[in-house]
């Protein structure tokens, strides 16, 4: 039997969106995708509490929705940082050497595809491509994207962002 | 007035008022225009203060294809173009209306990148506002699906479909009129419709650029496929990396529910049809249509084995017809203008135009329609520009992870179907990535084989522990340690892997690799422990 969740974690009022969702769905078990996906915008992650609760209204086994959300790679797990860096590694940025700027970010902050500093500050993401091909390279700063810059650019442009947001 | 009529007048009243005004400013609001919303608010704020509100509109348009060079501004009637405009350049353009345009900003008029297109899916993208159901309808929208379901039958549709040629644009070409006669015949109550819009291929950008364009066209593609099928849900499976395009198809979906357009009794007929969203979640193997179906249904996104086909037993055992964005949208201009027309374009086999996502080491990246059997030469060269900062043109890539790279002794091919796939790429959904000689051949089959990688479902063994290993030689090439033995072993892998893998993804993965063997081999043995080694002679 799967714990209940913490009465504390419901009372949240951003479950009403969720259970919303549910709803329109008649609870039904093929809601589930849609349903991560309007837990993981109210809450920025899904933590183990959501998953339970998620998979009692839907009456899906606990286990069937932790294989869907590691199956899917929009899915997160863990809290991000309250800024983020995401780096686009499609083709076109990869040709125009995004690799390098992941290489950079590692080196100089030692952070990887999905690490958040210790201090909870900043997040590193890459993303499959976000279609901004013909901008390539593409690196998003807090939802807004630097496009079309050198590599030397790029890294003085993150720089500059990142001892702003620090 | 009937349902018809109605749209006509509301198409009428909206021409009236776009005549009323002298000039149009229109400013692309794509994802690949930065800052769009300021040049808007920048342009309306200059028109305000010269008193010009009657004179001049300003409007959100679609992608204008020349994304290198943007943010673009169209001026109608003069068609003029703008390039690199910022909020700053508001008033010299203001002020140039009627006048000598700004010089500055101008892109000339004869470039090849536009005279050498043909925009028949992208005829009205970055010429009408996506987020307006009456500027579509003004450019005559819905008329083919208004057409379709007032005035002629299922089966008439399904044969000028048929007759047309067209083929899936999503990337294996399928013969579209079969594949809706398929699921027309196949019995059962319950028939469904999807729209894949997953467009996983990281490179590429067309289906992004039609559904924030011209989110209706693809819409009325659905309803016309929907009553010649007889499908009364339709889904549409688009990812959750384009915002911008899910924000269109939400609001697109509302204005034509609230036009009668979808819902029940469309048109003032007994047609039903209703258009939902799914986010996909970033898995590249849900683009694969079975898999896409699975994660529909809530499930993780496995493909099943085929047969059965979906139109046959898809989403929840029913029939269902699967297309891509741009199959769909083809289908309004082929209803209106007839087989003959669309078939008047193209190769024998490979008929009317194709969108390809233009990206890379090449001077105007952006968004390209062209007629099958261009030559690749005329798309790079030509419209493309060339190669930017003197280098020299090394490969073409086409297909993304399931394609492969054409090099420059085959530039005269022409695009279609089959020559591709004879060169060892395909089609694939339309990204075309340049390279130039800057460019690693090994590094970028290993960056494809990552993908791949990463992306396999894990559900076959060939694909999962295959992709795997092939990855891990070519990280050997790359580190100049392989010996003769891994470049055997590496051709022995991907043969396997092409052959038994369960879906398109796996057999598919190797092709990178194959087509850089045949072509760029060279590169391989360059990057051996012992380059000199009994292999490099009598394999070039
Ligand atoms: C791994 C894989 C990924 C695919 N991704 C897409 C995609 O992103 N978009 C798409 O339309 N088709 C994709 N396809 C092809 C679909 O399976 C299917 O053939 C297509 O949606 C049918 O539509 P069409 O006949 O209009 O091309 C993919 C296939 C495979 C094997
Ligand atoms: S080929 Fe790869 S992606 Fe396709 S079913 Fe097999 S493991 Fe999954």
């Amino acid at each position: 039997m799967p714990t209940p969740p913490s009465d504390l974690h419901l009372q949240d009022k951003r479950w009403e969106t969720i259970d919303r969702v549910m709803r329109r769905h008649d609870f039904r078990q093929d809601a589930l995708i849609e349903t991560l996906h309007a837990a993981q915008d109210a809450f920025g992650y899904l933590d183990a509490d959501t998953l339970r609760h998620i998979a009692a209204r839907l009456k899906t086994p606990p286990s069937k929705v932790y294989g869907v959300v590691t199956f899917y790679n929009h899915f997160k797990t863990k809290p991000k940082g309250e800024h983020t860096l995401v780096v686009c590694t499609g083709t076109a940025c990869h040709v125009k050497g995004n690799d390098r700027v992941l290489a950079w970010m590692e080196e100089h902050y030692q952070l990887k595809p999905g690490d958040t500093t210790t201090d909870n500050r900043i997040s590193l993401l890459e993303v499959r491509c976000v279609g901004a091909c013909a901008l390539a390279p593409v690196v998003i700063a807090d939802g807004s994207i630097i496009a079309k810059k050198s590599l030397a650019e790029s890294t003085a442009m993150i720089r500059e962002w990142l001892n702003d947001a620090a | 007035m009937t349902q018809r009529e109605a749209l006509q007048q509301q198409a009428e009243q909206r021409q009236q008022v776009l005549d009323a005004f002298s000039h149009h400013l229109l400013v692309c609001a794509g994802l690949g225009c930065l800052h769009n919303d300021e040049i808007i608010k920048a342009l309306r704020k200059e028109i305000a203060a010269q008193g010009l509100e009657q004179q001049i509109l300003v409007r959100k348009a679609g992608c204008m294809g020349l994304c290198a060079l943007g943010p673009l501004v169209l001026v109608l009637p003069d068609a003029v173009y703008y390039q690199t405009v910022t909020p700053q350049d508001a008033g010299e353009i203001v002020a140039a209306l009627g006048k000598e345009p700004v010089q500055r900003l101008l892109l000339p008029a004869d470039l090849p990148f536009f005279s050498k297109q043909q925009k028949k899916v992208l005829a009205l993208s970055g010429r009408i506002d996506p987020e307006n159901i009456d500027d579509y309808l003004a450019a005559g929208g819905y008329a083919s699906a208004v057409n379709a379901i007032t005035a002629m039958s299922p089966p008439e549709i399904l044969r000028i479909v048929g007759e047309s040629g067209l083929r899936g644009r999503g990337g294996a070409g399928y013969p579209t009129g079969l594949k809706w006669a398929t699921v027309a015949q196949a019995a059962g109550e319950r028939k469904y419709l999807i729209c894949n819009a997953d467009e996983g291929d990281p490179g590429a950008f067309m289906d992004r650029s039609v559904l924030e364009s011209t989110p209706h066209a693809v819409l009325e593609g659905m309803l016309i496929a929907a009553y010649a099928v007889g499908a009364h849900t339709g889904f549409i499976y688009v990812r959750a990396e384009y915002p911008l395009a899910v924000k269109r198809l939400q609001l697109a979906i509302r204005e034509a529910e609230r036009n009668r357009l979808l819902g029940q009794g469309v048109c003032g007929t007994s047609f039903d049809f209703t258009v939902q969203l799914r986010l996909g979640a970033g898995a590249f193997v849900c683009g694969e249509e079975t898999a896409l179906i699975e994660s529909i249904e809530g499930r993780r996104g496995t493909p099943r084995p085929k047969p059965p086909y979906p139109a046959e037993n898809g989403l929840w055992g029913s029939p269902t017809l699967i297309n891509n964005v741009e199959t769909y949208a083809n289908i309004p201009l082929i209803i209106a203008r007839g087989a003959a027309w669309f078939a008047a374009q193209g190769t024998e086999q490979s008929k009317g135009t194709k969108v390809f996502a233009l990206t890379g080491r090449i001077k105007h990246a952006g968004l390209v329609e062209v007629p099958m059997g261009m030559t690749l030469r005329e798309i790079v060269f030509e419209i493309g520009g060339g190669i930017p900062d003197g280098h020299a043109f090394k490969a073409v890539q086409t297909g993304g992870p399931s394609g492969g790279c054409i090099p420059a002794e085959h530039l005269d091919a022409p695009i279609s179907y089959e020559s591709l796939s004879a060169l060892g790429s395909i089609m694939g959904s339309g990204g075309m990535i340049v390279m130039d000689d800057t460019s690693n051949m090994v590094d970028i089959v290993k960056y494809f084989m990552e993908f791949c990688m990463e992306e396999s479902c894990g559900k076959c063994v060939p694909c999962r522990v295959g992709t795997a290993q092939i990855h891990s030689l070519l990280q050997k090439f790359c580190d100049r340690q392989a010996s003769a033995d891994d470049l055997a072993a590496l051709e022995t892998l991907c043969d396997l892997v092409k052959t038994t893998s369960l879906c398109g993804l796996g057999q598919s993965a190797p092709n990178p690799v194959l087509s850089t063997l045949k072509y760029f081999r060279q590169e391989y043995l360059d990057r051996m422990a012992d380059p000199s080694g009994p292999h490099q002679e009598g394999q070039l």
